[in-house]
């Protein structure tokens, strides 16, 4: 399904290491909040599931739930990735909505 | 004797204070920057663009800053703001159109006295006349549609970040501006509210300090330089009306409606308190 959401990606590589920060926007609703004017309680919509590929092999894949904040930043470290490599996120929520981005790692 | 002695002492209180009220904006402007300077000798004049991380004291608030200033959320609605200015009109113009030099380093200069309408202009009210002009839907309702507001919040974010790091340059020359200059600054140092603070309490004598624990209080100067913001606390980009409404209603005080004349003269005589700084605007701030 297609999304109006934006995805994006920075990397940073120092010593080797390569520091992956994502930034969704996302309402990431828990289901429990109330709409303050119909007074009825916004359906939950959250992100499930964010995995990482390197070159097309999955590198690191995460579980979300409803504790995670709106418009979250998810970061994690890279050992070893070579510069020029492509790294993917794809992620998919609860409503069926998923997004991916790509990005070269510099 | 002693009745007259007091009536003297009335007069030589008038006598001292009368210079002050009839100071020019010039004037102002250097006394109100070297009051901080005064306040805070160790702070470089162009930090004070960054809001109150660059007082002293305040040195935690200014790490978890630059560590999300990494990655700011802000860029989700500055993006949102960029096709918003893009995207053109149905009759194919866009928004870099109405401006000159296609709106690129131009923010310095905002808000403006405009001679032909008597009125302070805002970035936020050219880009609705740019609108207007073009035959589109203006942002109206922008005291209660919130996302009208955001909408537009981003979309002079977008406008500010073309002119990022030019030095602010208010013109104040005509005697009308003087006269707005006046009307902001009366409102500035104008005590209001059920707790009964002006402006300037916060942000003059008891900048720098916490205020309830939790709330840092942030220098005057500099404060315009980095709006249209987002808050942590908000989570979203707004407009400095929006954070004017917050500040009055934060101390008790009823809040103007958003675009009103005295938020604008507001705007202005702020502005021009901090002419000289660069821009820094979209900014993150607590």
């Amino acid at each position: 399904m297609a999304t109006d959401k934006q995805t994006k990606i920075r990397t940073k590589t120092q010593d080797g290491v390569t520091d992956v920060l994502v930034l969704v926007s996302h309402p990431m609703e828990t289901g429990l909040r109330v709409d303050p004017k119909t007074k009825e309680k916004v359906p939950p919509h959250f992100i499930q599931k964010m995995s990482f590929s390197l070159d097309g092999k999955e590198v690191a894949s995460t579980d979300l739930g409803t504790a995670v904040a709106k418009d979250p930043l998810i970061g994690i470290k890279l050992k070893g990735a070579k510069s020029g490599a492509k790294l993917k996120v794809t992620w998919s929520d609860n409503m069926g909505e998923s997004a991916s981005e790509e990005t070269t790692i510099s | 004797m002693k009745k007259i002695f007091l009536f003297m002492t009335v007069l030589g209180v008038f006598a001292a204070t009368s210079p002050v009220t009839i100071a020019d904006p010039a004037t102002d402007l250097k006394n109100f920057q070297a009051f901080f300077k005064k306040k805070f000798p160790t702070v470089p004049f162009d930090e004070y663009a960054n809001g109150f991380y660059a007082l002293p004291g305040m040195e935690t608030y200014r790490e978890q800053w630059l560590l999300y200033n990494e990655f700011p959320p802000l860029e989700l609605g500055l993006a949102i703001g960029k096709k918003i200015w893009e995207t053109p009109f149905k009759n194919g113009k866009a928004f870099a159109s109405c401006f000159p030099n296609g709106g690129k380093n131009i923010a310095q200069g905002y808000p403006y006295w405009d001679e032909a309408m008597q009125k302070v202009r805002t970035a936020e009210m050219d880009l609705n006349g740019c609108l207007k002009k073009n035959g589109e839907p203006e942002f109206t309702d922008l005291d209660k549609d919130q996302n009208t507001r955001i909408r537009l919040a981003e979309l002079t974010a977008y406008f500010y970040s073309l002119s990022k790091g030019q030095r602010v340059k208010i013109d104040i020359s005509s005697p009308g501006a003087v006269k707005a200059y006046e009307e902001g600054k009366k409102y500035w140092w104008q005590r209001r509210g059920q707790l009964n603070f002006a402006c300037a309490n916060c942000h003059m004598d008891l900048a720098g300090k916490n205020f309830g624990g939790n709330q840092p209080l942030s220098a005057a100067l500099g404060h315009t330089t980095a709006w249209p913001a987002q808050r942590l606390e908000w989570g979203r980009l707004e407009t400095i009306h929006f954070r004017y409404m917050t500040c009055n209603s934060q101390i008790r005080a009823k809040s103007q409606k958003h675009g009103s004349e005295i938020y604008n003269d507001l705007q202005f005589y702020e502005t021009y308190m901090s002419s000289g700084l660069p821009l820094t605007a979209p900014a993150m701030r607590n």
